[in-house]
Formats: C-alpha cells, sequence, structure tokens
C-alpha cells in the first residue's frame, strides 16, 4: 500500500514561525519567500527562502497592520503596504540609506489592491481602479511613473515566472485583461471571458480569484479556471477549465479536466501535471494534457491514475521543548489552515511549514496497465530514467509478460524521443562547425533529459539481464531482440554491435544457426570488425560462419589484412596472395608471413611458388629478387636452397 | 533437319520406378512382397520381380568391391538406372531413358542423381520414414502410403525439362531490404506469439523465400514442394480473382485478400473441411509431425506449422484468417512497393547483359537470370539445351574435387561458358562474344563479379 502514494510533500520542508495573534505570515511567490512578521515588523521580521541565502532578518517600525510585504528580485528593495493610499519602500542595497520612503498611488480615491515586483526595481500597484507601472529610484528615494492604465479591477494574480499579471474585470468578474511585462515596458494583452456555469441575476462578481490559477505547464502559460458544480447543468462534477494563454493572440480555452467529483479543491502544478486536491476525500489527482485520450472530443481529460492521498508525512518536532528521542507525529494531510502556492508549494501557515508537493513516478507501474499510456506519461516527467527502465524489465520479465506488441509500442514511443534527441545534437554540432556567427538563430545545446533512454540503457538495465534470466522462452527472448531492433532501424538510429553480440549469443546457445544465417543474409545485423570476428569464432560450431565472416569482412573494405589472416590460417595461401594482389596491396604484405604459411602446408611446389613471387616482387621494387634483412627471411632463402638448390634462385638481371 | 530423313529426338524420360526392401521377401516365391512400390502400376509382376531381382543383384554385386559404398548407377545403351538406399534396407530405383539424337554417341547427362535423392527426403516430409510407417502399420500402410505419393509426386516430375537448378535443389531468396525484412521478423513473431499453436513459420514472396523457421534441411524439401507443386496448383484462381473486389472480412470490417491454401478453401462455407496436409520435419533427431497450413495474400505467401497432435477446427482458422488476414495483406503490398523502390534506385534494369546461374552451398541461395521463369511443367532458359548440359557437366566435374577452381569451357556457336567456385559458391556464366579470347572472358567474368558480386567473397 505504501508504495501507491505517488504525490509526497519535500523532505526539507521550509520552517518558519507559525501564524499567530502577534505574528502575521507572508508568501511572496515571486522570490518564495515567507515572512514572518512579529508585532508589525517592531519585534523582528524573518525572510525565509527556499535556501538560506534568500534568508534574511531586520527589523521595522511598527507603523501600523502590514498588508502585504514583498522584496524586489535579488532582496534589494523591499516594499510594504500598510494601507490602501501608499506603499513603504526601504532599500536593501549596501551603502544606500536605510531610510523608509513612502509612495502613495497616483489615481485620485482609488484603493490599492496590492503591488508586485516585476524587476529588482520596477513595481506594479494594482489598484481598484487600473494599474500604476514604477521605476524604483533607490538612491533619489523616489519613484518614476513609467506607465499606468485605467481599468475597473475586482482582484489581480501575477505570474512571476512569466511576468503576466491577470486582472479580473466586469461586474460578473469574469473577463481576464492581462498584462505582460518586460523591462520597463508593459503590454496589454487580449483579454478573454471565463465561461461561467450560469449566469446570476442580478449580474454579481460571481468569479472568485480562489478559483483561478495561473501557471506554466509544457512551456505555455495556462490560466486553469476551477469551474464548481452546478445543479443547473448536468455535469457529474466539477472540472478545471485551462486557458492557454499565448504571448500573441488570443487565448483559448483548450482543455478541460474531469474532476468527477464535487467539493473544495485546489491547484498545485508540478513536473508539468495538474495537481488536484480534494479536501473532503483528502485525496489528490493528476491530470497530464499531453497524453490523450481516447474519445476525441474537446482535449476532455480523466485523471491519469487512480485517486490516492499525498504520501503520509510526519513532523520532527525540534526547538526546546522536544526531547531528542520524541517519535515524530504525524502532521495532518488536507488541513483546512493549508494555503496552496503555484506552481507546486504548499503552506501550512498554523505549524509554521513550507513544503514542496513532489510527484513519486515507482507508485504509476502498477497503477497504471496500459503501457503504451504509461510510457507516453513517465516520457514526459523529469526524472524517469529508472523507472522507465524498471518498467521494460518489468513487462518483459515480470509476471505480467507484456505481449510483442505492447512492448513494440514501448519500444518506438522511446526511440523516438531518443532519436529526436540525436537529430537536435546532430544539427547543433552542423550548426557549431558551420560557424556561429553565421546563423541568426543562436543555437542551444539540446538538453539531454531523462527520457533519452539510448542503446546502452537498455542494453546494461533491461536487456542484458533479460537474456539471462531463466525460464525465458529464447523464443520470446529473440523476438524481443529483433523487435528493437526493428524499432531502432525504423527510427533510423545506427545499432550498436553489442546489441547483435547479444542477438548472436542467443541464437548460439540454442543452436538456432541457420535463423543467424538468415538474418546475416539479409543485413539485419549490419557488418562491423567485431562481428566478423565473433563469426569466426563459431566455425567450429557452424562451418558456414566461416563464409559468413569473409563477406562480411570483404564488404567493410577496410579488413584486407583480416581476410589474408583468415585465409592464411586456412592454409589457402595461393589465395591468400591472389587477394592481396587484386586489392593492389601486394607490394606492401609482409614475405615471411606468406612464406611461413607456405611452409606449413608441406607443399613444395606451393612453397616454390609465393617464393618465387616475392623474388620477382624484390626486383620490381628494388632491382634485386634477394629479401631485405628487415624481412627476416634468411631460413626460408636456406629452405628454398636446400630443396630446390641455389641456382633455382633468382638471378639479379645483369645489365 | 533439311535433310530427308526424319531425325528422331528422344528427350529423357521415366521408364520406371520402384521401391522395395530385400528383407519383406527372402524366401524364393515370395519375392513379390519386396516391392512396395512399382511405376508404372501396369507393368506385368513377373517383370517387375525380374527388374528388382537384377538390380539387387547389381548393388549385391557391386558391394564386394566396395562394402560400404555400393553402386549408385548404372548407364546402359538405352537407359540409365539409379539405385539409391534411403534408409537401411528400403532401396530405390530409377530407370531413366536416355536422351537420344540420331547419332547417338552424344549423351546428356540428366543430373538426375540429386534430384532422386531428394524425392525421398519430400516422401518423408509427407510420410515421416519408411521404417516409421512399417512400425505403425505394417507392409500394407507402407505400400499404401507410397502409392498415395508417388502416384502424384511423379507427375510433378518432368525429367525432359531438369537442369543444373534441379541439380542444385537450391532456395531462391527474394531481395529485401533491411526495414521491411524486419517488419516481416516483427509479424512472424506477433503471431507465433498470439497463435501459440504454430510451432514454426516460413515467408514467402513472389516464390521467393523470406524467413524460414524450419531448419535449412527440412525448408529446402518444402520450399521444392511449394513452388513445384501447390503454388502452381493455385495459380490460375489467383489471376483470375485479381480483379475482384476486396473481400469484406465480417469482424471489424477490415478488409483483406488473405486466404488458405492448405485446409478451407472458404472459410464460410459451412461443410468447410478443416483438414491439412502433415508433414514430417527433424526427421533426424526428434521426427515432429505437424500440420502444414499455407495462407496467402496477393503475392505474400506464410506457412504454419503446428503440431500435428492438435486438431484444428473452424476456431482456429477463423482466428487465424482475422489475425493475419489484414496484417499479411498490408505487409504484401509494403513489399511490393519497397522492392518497387529499390529497383527504381538500383536503375532500370534491362535484360541482363549476362546470363548466369549462381549457388551457394552454404545457404542453398540460389539466382539464375538464366531463367525466364520457372513454371510447373516447364522452365523456360534463354539459352540452348546445349549449353545446359554443359553446365551440367562443369558443374560434375566441381562435385569431384574439393578445391577452389575455374574452368572456361570454349562452346561452338562462339559461346564462352564459364564455371566458377569459391569456397562453397558455384557460379557459371555464359557469355556470347564473337572472336573473344580467353583473356578477354577472364576480364568480362571478372567484371561480372565485381558488379553483381560485389558484396561477397569471391576469389578470383
Amino acid at each position: 500500500m505504501s508504495d501507491e502514494y505517488y504525490l509526497e510533500l519535500s523532505e526539507n520542508p521550509v520552517q518558519f514561525e507559525n501564524a499567530s495573534s502577534v505574528n502575521n505570515v507572508f508568501f511572496d511567490e515571486a522570490n518564495k519567500q515567507v515572512f514572518a512578521v512579529r508585532s508589525g515588523g517592531a519585534t523582528g521580521v524573518v525572510v525565509k527562502g527556499p535556501d538560506d541565502k534568500s534568508s534574511v532578518a531586520f527589523r521595522m517600525d511598527d507603523k501600523g497592520e502590514v498588508k502585504c510585504i514583498k522584496f524586489s528580485l535579488g532582496n534589494k528593495i523591499l516594499a510594504v503596504q500598510r494601507t490602501t493610499k501608499s506603499v513603504d519602500f526601504m532599500n536593501f542595497i549596501p551603502d544606500y540609506p536605510h531610510l523608509e520612503f513612502s509612495h502613495e498611488c497616483k489615481t485620485k480615491n482609488a484603493n490599492i489592491l496590492g503591488f508586485c515586483w516585476t524587476n529588482w526595481n520596477e513595481i506594479v500597484f494594482v489598484t481598484d481602479q487600473g494599474i500604476e507601472f514604477y521605476q524604483v529610484l533607490p538612491d533619489k528615494r523616489t519613484l518614476k511613473l513609467l506607465k499606468s492604465q485605467s481599468i475597473n479591477v475586482n482582484w489581480y494574480m501575477y505570474c512571476p515566472e512569466t511576468a503576466v499579471l491577470l486582472l479580473s474585470t466586469t461586474v460578473q468578474g469574469n473577463v481576464l485583461q492581462p498584462f505582460a511585462f518586460k523591462s520597463a515596458t508593459v503590454s496589454k494583452m487580449s483579454k478573454f471571458e471565463i465561461e461561467l456555469p450560469a449566469v446570476p441575476k442580478p449580474a454579481k462578481l460571481s468569479l472568485s480569484e480562489r478559483d483561478i490559477a495561473v501557471a506554466t505547464i509544457y512551456d505555455q502559460l495556462y490560466v486553469m479556471y476551477l469551474k464548481h458544480h452546478s445543479r443547473s447543468t448536468n455535469s457529474p462534477g466539477a472540472e478545471v477549465v485551462l486557458y492557454h494563454l499565448p504571448r500573441e493572440g488570443t487565448c483559448r480555452k483548450t482543455h478541460v479536466l474531469k474532476l468527477n467529483t464535487t467539493g473544495k479543491f485546489a491547484l498545485n502544478v508540478v513536473d508539468n501535471l495538474v495537481v488536484v486536491h480534494h479536501q473532503s476525500s483528502q485525496t489528490s489527482l493528476i491530470y497530464d494534457i499531453k497524453l490523450r485520450e481516447l474519445d476525441g472530443a474537446l482535449n476532455v481529460h480523466q485523471p491519469v491514475l487512480p485517486a490516492r492521498s499525498i504520501n503520509p508525512y510526519k513532523i520532527h518536532l525540534t526547538g526546546p521543548a522536544a526531547a531528542p528521542s520524541q517519535a515524530p507525529v504525524p502532521c495532518e494531510l488536507y488541513s483546512s489552515s493549508w494555503s496552496v502556492f503555484q506552481p507546486d508549494i504548499i503552506i501550512s501557515a498554523s505549524e509554521g511549514y513550507l513544503w514542496y508537493l513532489q510527484v513519486k513516478l515507482q507508485p504509476t507501474l502498477n497503477l497504471l496497465q496500459d503501457k503504451g499510456k504509461l510510457m507516453d506519461f513517465l516520457l514526459r516527467r523529469r526524472d524517469c530514467k529508472m523507472v522507465i527502465l524498471s518498467v521494460c524489465s518489468q513487462m518483459l520479465t515480470g509476471g505480467d509478460k507484456g505481449n510483442l506488441s505492447v512492448v513494440a509500442t514501448v519500444f518506438d514511443k522511446l526511440n523516438q524521443v531518443y532519436k529526436e534527441y540525436l537529430d537536435a545534437e546532430q544539427a547543433y554540432t552542423a550548426a557549431m562547425e558551420s560557424g556561429p556567427s553565421r546563423s541568426s538563430t543562436s543555437y542551444k545545446r539540446p538538453v539531454r533529459t531523462q527520457a533519452v533512454i539510448d542503446q546502452s540503457d537498455m542494453y546494461t538495465h533491461v536487456l542484458s539481464d533479460f537474456t539471462e534470466k531463466k525460464g525465458v522462452k529464447h523464443k520470446f527472448i529473440i523476438a524481443v531482440l529483433m523487435e528493437y531492433i526493428r524499432s531502432l532501424n525504423q527510427f533510423q538510429i545506427p545499432v550498436q554491435h553489442y546489441l547483435y553480440e547479444l542477438v548472436i549469443k542467443t541464437l548460439v546457445q540454442h543452436n538456432l544457426f541457420y535463423m543467424l544465417h538468415q538474418f546475416l543474409q539479409y543485413h539485419v545485423l549490419s557488418d562491423s570488425k567485431p562481428l566478423a570476428c565473433l563469426l569466426l569464432s563459431l566455425e567450429s560450431t557452424y562451418p558456414p560462419a566461416h563464409q559468413l565472416s569473409l563477406d562480411m569482412l570483404k564488404r567493410l573494405s577496410t579488413a584486407n589484412d583480416e581476410i589474408v589472416e583468415v585465409l592464411l590460417s586456412k592454409q589457402q595461401v595461393l589465395g591468400a596472395l591472389r587477394f592481396i594482389r587484386s586489392v593492389g596491396a601486394h607490394d606492401n604484405v609482409s614475405a615471411r608471413k606468406f612464406l611461413d604459411a607456405a611452409r606449413q602446408t608441406n607443399d613444395t611446389m606451393l612453397f616454390y611458388t609465393i617464393f618465387r613471387f616475392f623474388e620477382q616482387r624484390n626486383m620490381r621494387l628494388r632491382g634485386n629478387p634477394g629479401f631485405n634483412q628487415g624481412e627476416h627471411c634468411e631460413e626460408h632463402v636456406a629452405y628454398f636452397k636446400q630443396v630446390f638448390g641455389e641456382n633455382a634462385l633468382m638471378k639479379q638481371a645483369t645489365a | 533437319m533439311a535433310s530427308g530423313m526424319q531425325e528422331k529426338q528422344y528427350t529423357p524420360s521415366l521408364l520406371s520406378f520402384f521401391i522395395y526392401n530385400p528383407k519383406f521377401g527372402p524366401r524364393e516365391g515370395e519375392e513379390e512382397k519386396k516391392i512396395l512400390f512399382y511405376h508404372p502400376i501396369e507393368i506385368e509382376k513377373n517383370e517387375k520381380i525380374r527388374n528388382v531381382g537384377l538390380c539387387e543383384a547389381i548393388v549385391q554385386f557391386t558391394r564386394t568391391f566396395s562394402p560400404t559404398n555400393p553402386a549408385k548407377s548404372l548407364h546402359t545403351q538405352k537407359n540409365r538406372q539409379f539405385f539409391h538406399e534411403a534408409e537401411e534396407n528400403y532401396w530405390m530405383v530409377m530407370v531413366v531413358r536416355n536422351p537420344m539424337v540420331e547419332k547417338p554417341n552424344k549423351d546428356g547427362k540428366p543430373p538426375t542423381v540429386e534430384y532422386q535423392e531428394e524425392e525421398i527426403i519430400v516422401s518423408n516430409l509427407f510420410n515421416g520414414t519408411f521404417s516409421r510407417a512399417f512400425e505403425a502399420g505394417g507392409v500394407e500402410l507402407l505400400t499404401q502410403k507410397l502409392e498415395k505419393f508417388f502416384y502424384r509426386y511423379l507427375q510433378t516430375l518432368h525429367l525432359q525439362s531438369c537442369d543444373l537448378l534441379d541439380v542444385f535443389g537450391g532456395i531462391s531468396f527474394f531481395p529485401l531490404d533491411k526495414m521491411t525484412y524486419l517488419k516481416i521478423q516483427s509479424f512472424v513473431n506477433r503471431v507465433e506469439e498470439s497463435l501459440s499453436l504454430v510451432k514454426y513459420t516460413a515467408f514467402l514472396y513472389n516464390d521467393q523465400l523470406i524467413w524460414s523457421g524450419l531448419e535449412q534441411d527440412d525448408m529446402r524439401i518444402l520450399y521444392k514442394y511449394l513452388t513445384t507443386s501447390l503454388f502452381p496448383r493455385h495459380s490460375e484462381p489467383e489471376l483470375a480473382g485479381r480483379d475482384s473486389p476486396l473481400r469484406p472480412e465480417v469482424a471489424g470490417n477490415l478488409l483483406h485478400y488473405g486466404r488458405f491454401l492448405t485446409g478451407p478453401a472458404n472459410l464460410k462455407d459451412p461443410d468447410a473441411k478443416f483438414r491439412f496436409p502433415r508433414i514430417f520435419v527433424n526427421t533426424e533427431d526428434s521426427y515432429e509431425e505437424l500440420h502444414l497450413i499455407v495462407y496467402k495474400a496477393m503475392t505474400a505467401a506464410v506457412c504454419f506449422m503446428v503440431n500435428a497432435a492438435v486438431d484444428l477446427n473452424r476456431e482456429f482458422c477463423e482466428q487465424l484468417d482475422s489475425l493475419v488476414g489484414p496484417q499479411l495483406t498490408l505487409l504484401a503490398s509494403d513489399i511490393c512497393e519497397q522492392f518497387n523502390i529499390n529497383r527504381r534506385i538500383s536503375g532500370p534494369e534491362k535484360e541482363p547483359q549476362f546470363k548466369f546461374i549462381y549457388f551457394n552451398h552454404m545457404n542453398l541461395a540460389e539466382k539464375s537470370t538464366i531463367h525466364m521463369r520457372k513454371t510447373a511443367s516447364v522452365s523456360l532458359t534463354s539459352v540452348h539445351p546445349d549449353l545446359m548440359k554443359i553446365l551440367g557437366d562443369i558443374n560434375c566435374d566441381f562435385a569431384r574435387v574439393n578445391e577452389d577452381e575455374e574452368i572456361i569451357v570454349k562452346a561452338m556457336t562462339d559461346y564462352w561458358v564459364v564455371g566458377k567456385k569459391s569456397d562453397q559458391r558455384e557460379l557459371y556464366v555464359i557469355l556470347n562474344q564473337k572472336n573473344a579470347n580467353l583473356i578477354e572472358v577472364n576480364e568480362e567474368v571478372k567484371r561480372l563479379c565485381a558488379t553483381q558480386f560485389n558484396n561477397i567473397f569471391f576469389l578470383d
């Protein structure tokens, strides 16, 4: 059961002083910092970030209740909102005056709803009557208005990753107006309308900011709308509707996630998965918008996996009250004091914890039966490599042995990703070679994600174990290996020779030589020197391997020396000599090697022929039939004299 | 032929064929029992006994000179007898009339020695070994079986058109690119997995082999049977059916061309019989009896072999049909397409410049540009029969020695015939070049090897 939890809280949460009557807690999504403000700052402000470096502690004067507090990027300037009319600033840049300065919003009678830092010195005030975009000049302790826009605002939402600000407008609040910020400029994007389940009469604010979240999924910005179940429409449960918000162009409704239940929900995005927490059942669901559903309707998605709770979490009590031996206490999950922030943050203000939500992939193996779908799912995850490999192993050797078409599907999916990476890598190399300056687009070296499962991964983690495994039918082993090779070929990926060796080894083990012969005949096992040598070694058990090996060496056309060696070892001295002559390399071969082989045949006529050939070669090359010192042929010259007599030696041509 | 005298020409033909076992009637007066099969059947009993006795005598007589290797053939003026001990004490004898022209000094050597050996194996394929049958049902069953088989088989024997290719008994492999070949592999593996009854599979396209799950020796015989007997019998309806629309398949509404060549002719026929021919493979060691299911879609044919102990029923055949039919149809068109692409790449192939026959003893691969098309009854060759005889003679010479060699023959009418043997391969080339000399012919053959056989190791 314990390995069924596919969601978990990060092991090292950010801890802060829990919220209380004297301690207010704020969270800044942009810097992911938690602010613990004690007594309005008079007794100290403790800022905890995701790592120790971004943690700060300081004091400020208590000038009233803090409504909002945020650092600009890089902790340069602190902005604090205490009233609805103005925002106060403090420099945190070394050597700048640490004095607070205040700025009132420009629009008359407007109330400040909040503010967002878009850069280290750029800030947007969101008021109920529009936005004001300022540049902060810390040395002058003033703000300079860059741009303002007048619009009625119900509430706002900011996505720090993309620097997009979303404003809820109109009476019902369902018309959203996005703005994009980029170094001192602001651009108005096209507004869009969220379809409400029912239009209330008379019109009143019907879209709450609680039901809207903004996050990037697969590098695209989406606005997620939690559409609650309504009695008037016959939908069986609540839905999450995703609106794709492109940089340019109009926003469109693209995905619908079916929740199949009702109640209170919260949204997270982890590893490009949409996670929907359901409070009453204390479970969560995950959705992958790239996973295509079979029914083909407008990208309607069902949960990838059955609903499961987040992995139970235990808190180690610390501090003076806790004895070191004290057992950790279980933490209440899905507590009503939890706040959820995008993309993957869960905060328990009452307990003083900030967790990152994480996806565990291993449990998905048993929860998702459709291996093809499982592969699609895993290939898009971050830390997927070992899980994918274990899926492959399980599929081949596990009890629920997948059939070959499933195996084929999985291999094809893996190799598709592998091929895309290889192509990208190749394009990059080509672009680098042609000179980086020439191409206008700057090429980035393609990132090798974990989803790239190459042949050596498959070989080491899956295939070599699988072929060794007892109790697996060899027919199945060979079928699987061939299926992998087929898949590689289909994606035009050159097959590594160790895979061929595995095929050959398996075939040889089961005496399936004729099968091997046929594979070689159709060049399924591509030519290579190691393969040819492997074949040569099989000759004693399967004589045709000799012919196959020689053919392969011949086709390689870089293995002439090897061919000579093979022929000489077969005592085909004349054949070897004729071969080396036919490729035009007979002037460079070692005479001694041939003469040795000829001597071993005990065929004196053959020896004579070979000897005479080399005498003639010497003559042609050096004008003298004798052998050089370096050729070490003295022994053979002596033998020749002994058998045929001194006079049989070739005479030097007399001029 | 212009002369008034009508030139009489006899082609080699089968005079008689019989099988006997001397152990079955050792006593005088019981000689008839020795004879297990005799063709032609009409021959009078005494003559049969006499002929069998004569053969027995010849074999016994020659055994005194070579105890382990008795006579294999006897050549007389009119005919030639071949003796073959198929299994211990089981003898097969074939009497062939020599071909004769008016001047009967030149006899062609019909290369039937090897041919004969093969038919025994073919018989093994369908009948199992003689002794097995004898053990199973005594002499009567054996004679019955032999009659049934050889009656049919001898009709497919066309001695007058036998040539070198029949000597080799090779397998023609379909040239195919790696990817399509792997697809076929994948197809075969998947079918074998889904239909776990299937023990072996063989895949053919255009009457040429692509994949064999059987061992080479068994495949050689099966290939022979398929290409000389089964396929020709079914080629006629194939041609006629080409214009008929796709057969809509009920299940899944998939269209396919698949049909059974053995077993039920029409699956929808309620009286369809689900009986398949049985074959025997691996007779050397495990001795397996199998059903032979041959299924064909367009020009792709697949043989599925299922253990004979299993009863094949309608359900199985329907399952096979619905599983294999659509896939095979698709695969067949894939292969065809790929083949056409490859041919286009290699350039429009005109009438090949060289006429050659190639055979590799290692994988039994044969290739011929001499034969236009092998049909059931006649093999059409594009060269004169005299030249074919020279090829046969060269082959006989090659068979005598183990060394690699090369023989160049200058035939009449300006033809050169070159035979080349390298390792286990044999190549025969016929060149027609007026006034060519030996060196030029040699160069020409070298060129041929370089272009046609550049991917194999050929010593020159």
